[in-house]
Order: structure tokens, then sequence, then C-alpha cells
């Protein structure tokens, strides 16, 4: 799937043991500073680490920032083809309609349902992060690619900004000052010094799950994937193929619907805390029918 | 047993014992659903799409400690 060759040369040049093969296959899910593409690869530019203030802030372009950038001129070319069509055809056929299908199905199933009458205004921002999570899982399910989203810097990325998102849709439904009441939870004032704290913690707490979710589940499907391919090495044997390459195609599929669920969960997420900041600041009365 | 040992050791019998928790909560999990499937075939839809929305954040928890099984694998 990947750089056998690579891989069976370095086994026999450093003997068999379980870890070089381990290390071996960290070397593909990790980041590194050059594309693989066939027969050979392409070196990245790497530019000296920037120094602020006690921190090393290293901006060379890697393989993951690569495949960013990649998904989102991917995210961009395919909106705006989409986008485009409507204007020959009312009615979608064809690529038009699954991307449409999708497109209703996140804003009507999604970001509507959890964000309510006040939710029109961030459906951008949920649509926009569905696709480009599920564009850049799904890079990384191809020969040669790599998921971003298995990189903790990526996904940190994505929860920051999710962060961002919900405090501000919450403040701009409820008001600064509603919005910082809320995070005293309503208790007695003498309790404000524990009640805040613990508050301001539990608003980081969900994006660092989002966080983590996305980024461990890309990276240990594909650890899963590798370990199987990699079984083969490790018993030095042809024997072992079938069955290896089986089992790591039954668990490439279950990586496919991974990838769209995934995609999924992260855009509900984002749009549920959203929702609760929004209906905080405007209360419903009575249920909404689907 | 040196301290690379241990953590080995520790990191398979974290992993192990995450993958209980886990294959347990999302098996009461899936049989609340297919329970209430067979009780209400009309509503099938909505439990399957509460059940996979809980299943993930349920794995969510799990590949926390997979993730802390593989830093101590490693180091």
């Amino acid at each position: 799937m990947k750089d056998t060759l690579h891989v069976a040369t370095q086994t026999a040049e450093h003997g068999e043991s379980g870890s070089a093969i381990f290390g071996e296959l960290l070397h593909h899910v990790q980041d590194s500073h050059e594309i693989e593409i066939p027969f050979g690869h392409i070196e990245l530019p790497q530019f000296a680490p920037i120094h602020i203030g006690g921190m090393s802030i290293d901006l060379s372009i890697t393989k993951h920032v690569v495949f960013v950038w990649l998904a989102a001129i991917i995210v961009s070319i395919l909106a705006i083809v989409v986008s485009r069509r409507y204007r020959r055809q009312v009615i979608p056929t064809g690529f038009s309609n699954m991307i449409e299908t999708m497109v209703v199905f996140v804003r009507d199933e999604v970001a509507l349902a959890n964000m309510g009458k006040g939710g029109e205004r961030h459906l951008s921002y949920v649509l926009t992060v569905f696709f480009f999570i599920l564009i850049m899982n799904l890079l990384g399910l191809l020969p040669y690619g790599a998921s971003a989203t298995g990189n903790i810097s990526v996904t940190a990325g994505l929860a920051i900004l999710s962060f961002v998102m919900i405090q501000y849709s919450a403040i701009r439904a409820q008001g600064l000052g509603h919005y910082l009441a809320h995070l005293t939870g309503g208790v007695h004032w003498a309790l404000w010094p524990i009640m805040v704290p613990i508050e301001i913690i539990g608003l980081f707490t969900k994006n660092f799950a989002l966080c983590m979710r996305l980024f461990a589940n890309m990276t240990g499907g594909h650890i899963v994937i590798l370990s199987f391919i990699g079984l083969i090495f490790l018993f030095k044997s042809y024997a072992v193929a079938p069955a290896s390459v089986g089992f790591a195609l039954g668990v490439y599929m279950l990586e496919l619907f991974i990838a769209f669920l995934q995609a999924y969960i992260f855009t509900m997420l984002t749009s549920l805390f959203m929702g609760l900041g929004i209906q905080a600041g405007h209360p419903e009365h009575g249920e909404h029918d689907h | 047993m040196e301290a690379n040992t241990m953590g080995f050791l520790a990191a398979g019998i974290g992993a192990a014992l995450t993958v209980i928790g886990a294959g347990l909560g999302i098996g009461k999990l899936a049989a609340a659903a297919m329970e209430a499937s067979g009780r209400q075939p009309e509503a099938a839809g909505a439990i399957r799409t509460s059940m996979l929305i809980a299943a993930a954040l349920i794995e969510g928890v799990t590949f926390f400690a997979l993730v802390i099984c593989l830093i101590l694998a490693l180091k």
C-alpha cells in the first residue's frame, strides 16, 4: 500500500525485531518532511524554527501541511463548481445531487435541529467544518496519502476554532453580561471562586474531547491497518499474506465508515454546543416537530 | 524488570482493559437499541442514528486511553 519495498529493505538490514518494524510503521503515520510519490519522494522545504519568547515554532512545510492545503483546495473547488451548476439547472443531477444530499442532511438534521432559529448565520461554518474534515479523513485512505487529521496539531486547531465559534455564538445570542452570568452557574456569590474556574475548565474540556476523539480515531485506524500489513514482515513469510491482507481490507472498510462518522460527530457536537449557547439566549417555548 | 519492560506490560494491560470497557459499554448500548427497534420498528431509523452517535462518543473515551497506552509503549 505504501513504501513496502522500503520497509522490506529496512527489515532485512536491521533484523526482524518487532520494535524496528513498529518504528517503520509509525514513520508512515507521523508527520515527515518529505512526501512519497510513486518511485521516489519529494523533499519539502524546511525553515529554521522561529523563537518567540522561549517557545520555538517550526513553520516548515511538512507532509500534513501539504495535505491540509490540498483538502482546503478540494473543498473550495467542490463548493464553487457545484454551486455554479445551480445557475444552469435548478434541479441537480449526478454529482451535484450527491453534494446537495450531504449539504441538506448537515443543514437540516445537524445544524438547524441543534441550533434552531438562531442558527442560520452559523451554517457556513458548520458545513465547512463537515466537508473539510471529511475530505482530510478521506485523503488518508488513498495510496500515498496521509490523513492530516491524524496530526494532533491539526485537530487542536480545529477544536480551537470550534471553541471560538461556540463562544462567539453564545455571546452573540445571549449578550456578554448573560454569558458571564451563566459562567457562575447561579450559586451563592460566596461560591464563585470555586464555581467559575470549574465552569471555565468545563468550557475547554468539551473541545479538548473533540480534538482527541478525531485525532485518536484517525491515527488508531491507520496504525491497525499498518500493523496487519506489518505482520507479514514480522513473520517473514508470504503465507501470512492472505489472512493479513484480508483483515487489513476489513479494517480499511471500517476506516472509510469512521471517516464519515467522525466528520459527522465533530460537526454535530459543535452545532450541539452552539445550540446550547444560542438557546440559553432565546428561551424557546414549545416543541419543534421534524 | 526494568522500566521499559514494565512500560510495555502496562501498555498491554491498559489496552486490554480499555477494550473490555468499550466492548461492555457499546454492547449494552446496542442491546438497548435492538430492543427498542424491535418494539417500535418505525422508529428504527432515529434509534440507529442515536445509537451511532452514542457509540462514537464512547469510542472517543476509549481512544483517550489508547493514546495513553501508545505513549507508554513508545517511551
